[in-house]
């Protein structure tokens, strides 16, 4: 219940903040919305010796299209994601995703950038990320990188995120015409870790064929799962029935399940399945203009 | 009203010697105060022990329970994950803040009315998520109520009568509010 | 209400607002962490990552060395003051702290006195210990095979077995069994799982030197029991001993049982002489405090052919953890278990039950249970199911078949219970009535056409609570009997006082109703008190929905005491004689002359003022109430779930609840606590439970695991009442705040069982996760293909 002692810093630029990190060198963690740390330090889990808080660095909290991208700053809070008309418009896998997170006071501080970079399998944006094909933006003491989606979850509670690097944002490829996203997940009770979840995004061309797709899953892995061949078996293909079952199918031999509190390993292998197939028709049914 | 802002000792139950401190000033229930604390002090102990606001409970050591509930900046969160340091400039305000001059809040009284208490353990938590809910929402629907309190959990009512209080007390704000609009 | 009727506010039947919200709502509450003394202590536990393990070397230096720590407890230090073993309410032993081996993982090892919260939580985590594993025992039937590691090597017996326990005609039940055209039987599973009380445990404890006072703060569900365990105990001068139960954020019988922590502060208050708090987490509490259910069950029904009940055998084992610690009355070591026959009229019946030592924490009852009537209830109503589904007759028409008739009243169980009155058939059709029960038939039917899961569970229980009469029950020897002191001032206001102790019921609220009914003073001028056993009447608490049917019962037989004296003083009053006056519409009366009247008030002025001579002044009262039986709440419960096919999620679709609680004292009250236990009986339906893997590592040891039901998928509960009196009880009341928790798992289950009736299931152990469903469903998926 009561974290051990550190020491306290809140910077207010990146730079600050990363100078900072390393200074203190592997003993320096970062401090969002500390609804994944601060739990982790009161239960003595995690016992950095210095805790560096970003929450007063400005401009680092935002929702907006710019150029070719849709750009979310890293201190974005959770709860941010469900107020906003843009998201709900262009770009509803977030919508979906928000409302499955934790609760809404939890969503009232915690962040994007910590449900992105924490590396909990159970955490919901990963998989969003991985689906849409989104870039991470760190920054760090030799300065700013892009990692994508893809090369960034390694392990565990590992990402591509390296010691004293920060997140600072994440960007996802603005939203064409008929594009299509959604996420969902079941858990035990609402607000628990997922038992599996999915998230989708694609996009038809004229013909009415699937252009693109993009499939990431929940809870059913080490670190959220991108289903590359359940993705890449719809690309070209009309969005019937087949194609959703067949995708499905394949989600669930990308999933690599552990058995535990929230079910046994077939289980959570089925569920993949079940939800990549529920999310892909919700995600198709958004491309051709509907909900 | 620029008050002065009240200095405060860190309850000894909070602070060991040898710890560097901090200096917070943040203002509580309209009331500025002032204090070095241990950065690990979480803002549920710095309201409870330090400043005596002891409406706020602790129900579990996990992030769950919500029963530490208040509102930082007018948002409602749970305080026992919050570090007393993070709120240094801002405003929180605890169930203690909800009567004014003596007078229960709708939301009060929409508890008392409805039974929406039995042990009382929960309750201002509770109460202080219904208040951020209607101060957005003032008329939602029992799922939105639901949905609101989800990140508060109640053993004992069984969350019917939770409902019905705060639906009934988005009921009568609306209803005062037209009141003194002065609408025919 | 018609005008003029005669009426008094707050009477019996009036749901008046809660007296005690006034304090809650403000945040203005007294529970144990709110109270502070000048110079308190803190007091922080070390405890057993390993389940069963030797201590090898307990190292205090670097705990000693926190700034802020003064001192580190361990088993040597209570074992030189005698205090390391302390005795259960089951007459067993457990350890305040280890001497060398400890039995559960969480187990007490170390406790850290320092001068503020965060100082001895460092503490605590700097006390070094090394421990030699040993063999770990979580399977209770293994714990019984030969040669099963001994997990209480103090017991002489060298044993997991602690004791067997059976009732009912052993060889006549077996005999009509055998004889039985039909016989069902199953085996039931009710795991573990904790009551999770918002406001966890915890105490401040001091010893005032110089005048030998020893006060304690408690969160404790029986204040008056804890001072004469202390006494008895720890030698302290019972007069001296001051249990202080504040506000209580939730018992649920949770907070019956003495837990370690308890008297480690009393031993740091009065080693170090400050005020020493005790706070426990969460996870402590989840973790190491008494946990309920852990019951395996065998269970076996016989019937005729067509559907009546013969006789009823069932065979349990107890996993109670490493000692016997629950919290039953002293000859029932199993609760009130043998109420398993419930609302049906067996001829024969046997149970026996067994208790085994796991290397778990202990407990068993902790959980809204009536002591065991929740395990009784959810057997009987399964097993009714399975033979409903087996004979294939519908389970309402197998139950109204079945029922205990009104006419039946006061009914003898096979097992040796009389209930006192009940109206089981009226329950249940009011509810088919509510919820259009053909109706869901039909719409099953069709849905079913449809290879859609629709399911309808019915759970028709009877209860048994108010513990309970002398003659069979007690606590330590403790009877159990409950008391209410009366006083009424001379501005006619009231003070009353109660041996029980409310941790959210309302009693301070309900009392006054009763009260106010019986004085003809309103609610609103009466006030009550609870635990303070410096002032109040003894009692032996607040659980297993004992209240009413006890305390209750004295509030009422103390106020008639007053009406006996204050005739007098009216008769005084009026100059006529007492025999010639009669309380009728709340005062006093010349009969025949009923405007001839005084009021309760004026006769309480007199009574100070103008008592008749050669009568003692005042107006007050003190009952002991001794329950002639138990009282036998009852209801029937009707749940509707449907089952998504393609994950096995069970979503309540409605649940009606129609209960029987003889009067109704306070409809608002009486609803909240119905709500409050339907949740309680769904959540270890679907979500919650303790599991331990095979090294006794908790699974599920905090809220991040172990899953309280949010609002969100709590069911949108409806409830409806029929009303029939307790014959016995002074106002006909019986009880009502576990009611819907020993009802409702049942309820749900048959639900979940109805619905996979096509894939031929008769069973599934709760709780239901969607997985369990899944497997069923994929399994025969899979064998059609």
């Amino acid at each position: 219940m009561i974290p051990p002692q550190f020491d306290y810093y809140a910077p207010r630029s990146i730079d600050e903040a990363v100078s900072l990190l390393q200074r203190f060198d592997g003993e320096a963690k970062v401090l969002a919305g500390g609804h994944s740390l601060i739990p982790l330090m009161k239960l003595r889990l995690a016992q950095p010796q210095v805790l560096v808080d970003i929450n007063r660095i400005p401009n680092l909290a935002y929702i907006r299209e710019e150029g070719t991208h849709l750009k979310i700053g890293a201190t974005t809070r959770t709860n941010d994601l469900l107020e906003s008309d843009l998201l709900r418009r262009s770009y509803p896998i977030f919508t979906d995703a928000a409302q499955e997170i934790a609760d809404p006071l939890v969503r009232n501080l915690g962040t994007v950038g910590g449900n992105v970079c924490h590396g909990d399998p159970g955490n919901d944006l990963p998989a969003c990320m991985l689906a849409l094909g989104a870039e991470m933006m760190v920054v760090g003491p030799k300065g700013p990188r892009t990692i994508s989606a893809s090369d960034f979850y390694k392990d565990t509670f590992v990402t591509a995120v390296e010691a004293n690097e920060i997140l600072i944002e994440v960007r996802i490829p603005k939203s064409r015409p008929q594009q299509g996203t959604a996420y969902q997940k079941i858990e035990k009770r609402i607000g628990d870790f997922a038992m599996a979840g999915a998230a989708v995004c694609v996009v038809l061309n004229s013909a009415g064929r699937i252009e693109s797709a993009g499939i990431g899953l929940t809870g059913v892995g080490p670190t959220a799962i991108r289903a590359v061949n359940a993705a890449n078996s719809l690309v070209g293909e009309l969005p019937d029935e087949v194609h959703v079952a067949n995708a499905g199918r394949l989600a669930e031999e990308a999933a690599q399940p552990t058995g535990d509190l929230r079910g046994p390993i077939e289980y959570k292998r089925a569920m993949a399945g079940v939800l990549t197939r529920r999310v892909l028709n919700r995600a198709l049914s958004r491309a051709k203009g509907g909900a | 009203m620029a008050a002065a802002a009240r200095p405060v000792s860190p309850a000894a139950s909070l602070t060991s010697a040898g710890g560097t401190l901090v200096h917070v000033r943040v203002t509580v229930n309209g009331q500025p105060v002032v204090a070095e604390v241990e950065p690990r002090t979480l803002l549920v102990h710095f309201l409870r022990e330090v400043l005596g606001l002891t409406g706020t409970h602790i129900g579990c050591d996990t992030t769950n329970c919500g029963a530490c509930t208040v509102h930082l900046d007018g948002k409602p969160v749970k305080s026992c994950t919050v570090l007393a340091v993070q709120t240094d400039g801002r405003d929180v305000r605890t169930v203690e803040g909800l009567e004014v001059g003596g007078k229960l809040s709708p939301i009060q009284e929409a508890f008392v009315e409805c039974h929406g208490l039995q042990c009382g353990f929960c309750t201002p938590g509770m109460m202080m998520t219904a208040t951020a809910l209607l101060a957005r929402n003032p008329n939602p629907t029992e799922d939105e109520v639901r949905d609101a309190i989800r990140g508060n959990l109640c053993r004992c009512t069984g969350y019917v009568n939770i409902v019905k209080a705060i639906q009934l007390a988005g009921q009568k704000m609306q209803t005062t509010a037209a009141g003194a609009g002065g609408k025919p | 209400m018609s005008v003029g009727a005669p009426h008094v506010q707050g009477g019996i039947g009036q749901s008046i607002r809660r007296k005690e919200d006034a304090r809650f709502i403000r945040g203005k509450g007294n529970y144990i962490d709110d109270v502070k003394m000048p110079g308190m202590l803190y007091l922080d536990i070390t405890r057993s990552p390993y389940a069963h393990a030797k201590i090898t070397a307990i190292r205090t230096e670097r705990a000693l060395k926190v700034p802020g720590v003064l001192a580190v407890i361990t088993g040597k230090d209570l074992e030189a003051a005698g205090l390391a073993w302390m005795p259960t309410l089951m007459s067993d032993k457990q350890m305040v702290l280890p001497t060398d081996t400890v039995m559960y993982q969480a187990q007490e090892v170390a406790a850290v006195v320092a001068d503020s919260r965060y100082a001895a939580a460092d503490g605590a985590a700097a006390v070094e210990v090394d421990y030699e594993p040993l063999p770990v025992v979580t399977n209770p039937f293994k714990a019984l095979e030969p040669g099963a590691p001994v997990i209480r090597t103090d017991r002489k017996e060298q044993s997991n077995h602690i004791w067997h326990w059976e009732t009912g005609d052993k060889a006549g039940t077996d005999q009509l069994l055998t004889s039985s055209p039909v016989r069902v039987a199953q085996d039931l599973y009710i795991p573990r799982i904790h009551v999770s009380s918002m406001e966890t445990c915890g105490c401040v404890a001091h010893l005032d030197s110089i005048s030998g006072r020893f006060t304690i703060y408690m969160t404790t569900q029986a204040p008056h029991a804890i001072r004469t365990v202390l006494a008895l105990v720890a030698g302290l001068p019972e007069q001296n001993i001051r249990v202080i139960s504040p506000d209580i954020g939730g018992g649920f019988g949770g907070k019956v049982p003495v837990y370690p922590g308890y008297v480690l502060a009393a031993v740091a208050a009065i080693k170090t002489g400050h005020p020493v708090k005790w706070i426990e987490d969460r996870s402590e509490n989840l973790q190491a405090d008494s946990f309920a259910r852990d019951y395996h069950i065998h269970a076996e029904v016989g019937a005729t052919s067509d559907g009546k009940v013969t006789a009823l055998k069932v065979k349990t084992l107890a996993d109670h953890g490493y000692t016997d610690a629950a919290a039953n009355p002293s000859k029932f070591p199993a609760g009130l278990f043998h109420i398993i026959t419930g609302s049906y009229p067996f001829s024969k019946a046997f149970v026996e039950v067994d208790a085994a030592y796991t290397n778990k924490p202990p407990g068993g009852i902790a959980y809204r249970c009536s002591f065991r009537v929740t395990e009784a209830v959810y057997t009987i109503e399964r097993m009714m199911d399975i033979l409903a589904h087996r004979l294939k007759i519908d389970p309402a028409e197998l139950r109204l078949k079945n029922f205990i008739p009104p006419e039946a009243f006061p009914y003898a169980s096979a097992l040796g219970w009389t209930y006192d009155s009940g109206n089981y058939a009226g329950a249940l059709q009011k509810a088919m009535q509510i919820i259009d029960y053909a109706g869901l038939r039909r719409e099953q039917a069709e849905k079913r056409r449809r290879g859609e899961l629709m399911g309808i569970g019915i759970s028709s229980f009877t209860e048994i609570v108010g513990a309970g009469p002398s003659s069979t029950f007690d606590i330590l020897g403790i009877k159990m009997f409950d008391a209410a002191e009366v006083r009424i001032h001379p501005t006619g206001k009231v003070l009353a006082r109660f041996g029980t102790k409310s941790q959210g019921q309302g009693h301070e609220t309900t009392y006054a109703q009763i009260l106010a009914e019986e004085l003809g003073i309103p609610a609103d001028d009466i006030r009550v008190e609870e635990g303070d056993t410096d002032t109040a009447p003894y009692g032996l608490g607040t659980y297993a929905s004992r209240s009413t049917p006890t305390a209750g019962a004295a509030a009422s037989m103390a106020a008639r005491k007053i009406r006996d004296k204050a005739q007098k003083i009216a008769a005084h009053l009026l100059e006529v004689s007492p025999d010639d006056i009669e309380w009728k519409d709340y005062a006093f009366r010349v009969k025949g002359v009923p405007t001839k009247s005084k009021t309760m008030q004026e006769v309480a002025f007199a009574a100070y003022t103008n008592h008749p001579q050669g009568m003692e002044a005042g107006l007050e009262a003190v009952d002991y109430y001794d329950p002639p039986n138990m009282t036998y709440p009852f209801g029937s419960y009707i749940c509707v779930v449907d089952i998504d096919k393609e994950t096995g999620q069970v979503k309540v679709r409605r649940f009606v609840a129609v209960d029987d609680c003889g009067t109704i004292i306070n409809p608002m009250i009486v609803d909240g606590q119905i709500h409050g236990g339907l949740t309680m009986g769904f959540a270890p339906a679907l979500l919650e439970e303790i599991q331990y893997d095979e090294n006794g590592n908790v699974r599920g040891g905090s809220f991040v695991d172990y899953l309280l039901p949010t609002a969100v998928e709590t069911p949108r509960w409806e409830t409806a009442k029929t009303v029939t009196p307790s014959p016995h009880h002074p106002i006909g009341a019986k009880g009502v705040g576990e009611s819907a928790t020993v009802g409702a798992p049942p309820a749900i289950v048959n639900a979940i069982v109805d619905a996979l009736q096509p894939y031929g299931v008769e069973h599934i152990d709760i709780p239901v996760h969607p997985w369990k469903v899944w497997q069923i469903l994929h399994a025969a998926e899979s064998k059609a293909k």
